[in-house]
């Protein structure tokens, strides 16, 4: 048996058209992939303007475009689009179908990836919390946690399929394992809840599909997009390819797209996804499996389709990563133009006057970040330093953070009266919202592993019928 | 010996997780990975970025898909949420790798990547 699966959606902010395609092609299990650390931060300033949010806001829109297929029996659909506030993204799900006067389906949510009603046991119970990147321990986190998950695998998705659902939200899920998931449930694999009871195959089989999910989570990219290989060539390029896999009991797996779509499977497109976001490559962990990325093979068979095969896997560690957010002060930012010549020496000394414009208002900034857009803003020091290079044209953009909102929000203000009054001649706001200054929250991300039982002991699994 | 830009040699593909960006580097064929591992070091990557990576640099190799996979620790100004650098994700840094110049043998002096051609952008945009 093979089971079709696909990636849908890569983040928050991809495209639900892509649905229609891949149901037009045929898929077993549709797969939708919401969350990235930059995502839980948003949806956190969400629920802090409103409990009833704090879930992916798109979630209604994709559900309007599956859930006819759902409940003809066509398809099913997992995602973690649950964000921070599962509950209140089933709501929302059910809300859709009833609009759409859908029924006759179940829907299952995962609850249990929320650390924060935990924190204090945990501490009792000796996980440290220590920050994984940093070492710094925890009495050092900078400022309240503002939200802390616990990153799941897929038992309790795979426990929602076994009680019948037909759509499974998640919290904070791991991307790959939302696709593992329905692979365990369909070719009867070995759940990894109780890692000791697993053999070498069970492993690699579970490491083949975190394989096959790294490779569809970020949607487009296993297919062309975000490629640097002959990007400009590849076919209807506006029309963005969403990846499926065709996997096998074994845990070979086809990776393809939609014939009527754009892009291109190929070798090269497979393998610029496979080291996305990865670090060490033979240790790729997962909540589920560790996974050695540098050990399958991978054939491309041509017409978009490549086929991955003999993965290695090894039993998972005993602990889960943790993500914990801290409110960070906040920022503001301008940006301003100027034309050759001296384009650079403009943007320079732009910068430097708003910072002492800034200093002689009396405003504490505890950071300054200036970048020349169109000199080095993205390469920085990578950038060979030519005075013979000169720009014909740089933006500069100046960033801050201030410990209060008021603060962040009056340094962009200072830079409005040097449109005129400043010596670099052809100053050029940016635009209308360029020179507004408007202050944003920033969250600091703090990194760590939990012991995996005490996370799974509050994990639950609640079945709806719709 | 001749000295070339990695970009004619590789692709390449970045990511981010908390202050810690990732750039793997996709050498063109067998010969180019040999080279890669041979000259594209950690020490050489640490000189390269500069100022624009604070910490530690690894390396791992990804011999079944001919790749190096360099791992960039507080490279981000503190990661996504709280960066005031307009890549908060480190996106760009795979295209500022590609920039370095490595020494390879003769035989791949005159390697060039293909260019792009983007005229039916032009034939849209002109609408």
């Amino acid at each position: 048996m093979t089971v079709r699966i696909a990636g849908g959606q890569g983040f928050y902010g991809d495209t639900p058209r892509a649905v229609a395609g891949l149901l037009e092609d045929g898929v077993d299990y549709l797969c939708l992939e919401a969350l990235a650390e930059l995502t839980l931060a948003i949806l956190q300033k969400d629920r802090q303007r409103d409990e009833s949010l704090g879930y992916t806001r798109d979630l209604p829109f994709y559900m309007g475009a599956a859930l006819p297929a759902v409940v003809d029996g066509r398809t099913k659909v997992i995602t973690n689009a649950g964000g921070i506030n599962p509950p209140a993204a089933a709501r929302a799900a059910v809300e859709t179908a009833r609009a759409l006067g859908l029924s006759g389906f179940k829907i299952a949510t995962v609850l249990g990836d929320d650390l924060m009603p935990h924190l204090d046991d945990l501490r009792a119970a000796g996980v440290s919390l220590d920050n994984i990147d940093t070492g710094q321990p925890w009495d050092q986190l900078p400022d309240a946690p503002r939200f802390a998950a616990a990153y799941l695998g897929a038992a309790p998705i795979v426990e929602a399929l076994a009680q019948g659902a037909d759509v499974v939200i998640t919290g904070r899920v791991a991307d790959a394992s939302l696709f593992l998931a329905p692979l365990i449930y369909e070719h009867g694999w070995a759940v990894p809840s109780d890692p000791a009871s697993l053999d070498a195959d069970d492993w690699d089989r579970l490491a083949a599909g975190i394989v096959v999910g790294h490779l569809l989570e970020c949607s487009g990219q296993t297919a062309g997009g975000n490629y640097s290989g002959d990007w400009w060539a590849l076919p209807r390029p506006w029309d963005l390819p969403y990846p499926i896999a065709e996997v096998d009991a074994d845990g070979t797996a086809v990776i393809t797209k939609p014939a009527s779509s754009g892009g291109r499977v190929s070798f090269d497109t497979v393998r610029h996804q496979l080291l996305y976001e990865v670090h060490d490559p033979a240790n790729y962990l997962s909540p589920d499996v560790v996974a050695d990325f540098t050990s399958p093979t991978f054939e491309d068979l041509g017409d978009d389709r490549v086929r991955v095969r003999g993965v290695r896997g090894k039993p998972a560690t005993d602990t889960y990563k943790g993500l914990v957010a801290y409110h960070a002060g906040w920022s503001g930012e301008v940006r301003a133009a100027f034309s050759w010549p001296d384009a650079r020496e403009k943007a320079t000394a732009a910068a430097a006057i708003l910072r002492k414009r800034v200093e002689m208002a009396g405003i504490d900034v505890d950071e300054w970040h200036v970048e020349y857009w169109g000199v080095n803003a993205l390469g920085g020091d990578t950038v060979p330093a030519d005075p013979a290079c000169e720009p014909p044209e740089c933006v500069v953009r100046v960033a801050w953070r201030c410990s209060d909102a008021e603060s962040a929000g009056r340094v962009g203000r200072e830079l409005v009266p040097m449109s005129l009054s400043a010596p670099p001649p052809g100053f050029t706001g940016m635009g209308r919202a360029g020179g507004s200054g408007k202050p944003t929250e920033l969250l600091g991300i703090w990194p760590t592993l939990v012991d995996r039982h005490l996370v799974d002991a509050h994990v639950r699994v609640v079945v709806e019928e719709v | 010996m001749a000295r070339i830009a990695l970009r004619e040699l590789c692709g390449y593909r970045a990511g981010d997780k908390g202050d810690i960006a990732n750039v793997a580097l996709f050498a063109d064929d067998q010969d180019v990975y040999e080279v890669i591992v041979r000259e594209v070091t950690v020490e050489r990557v640490r000189a390269h970025f500069g100022a624009m990576v604070k910490g530690r640099v690894d390396r791992y190799e990804a011999a079944n898909v001919r790749a190096l996979n360099f791992v960039l620790h507080d490279a981000l100004g503190g990661g996504g949420p709280r960066s005031l650098r307009a890549d908060a994700l480190g996106k760009t840094l795979g295209g500022a790798l590609v920039r370095m110049e490595i020494d390879v043998p003769d035989s791949m002096a005159g390697r060039r990547r293909a260019r792009p051609d983007v005229g039916w952008a032009d034939d849209i945009l002109r609408g």
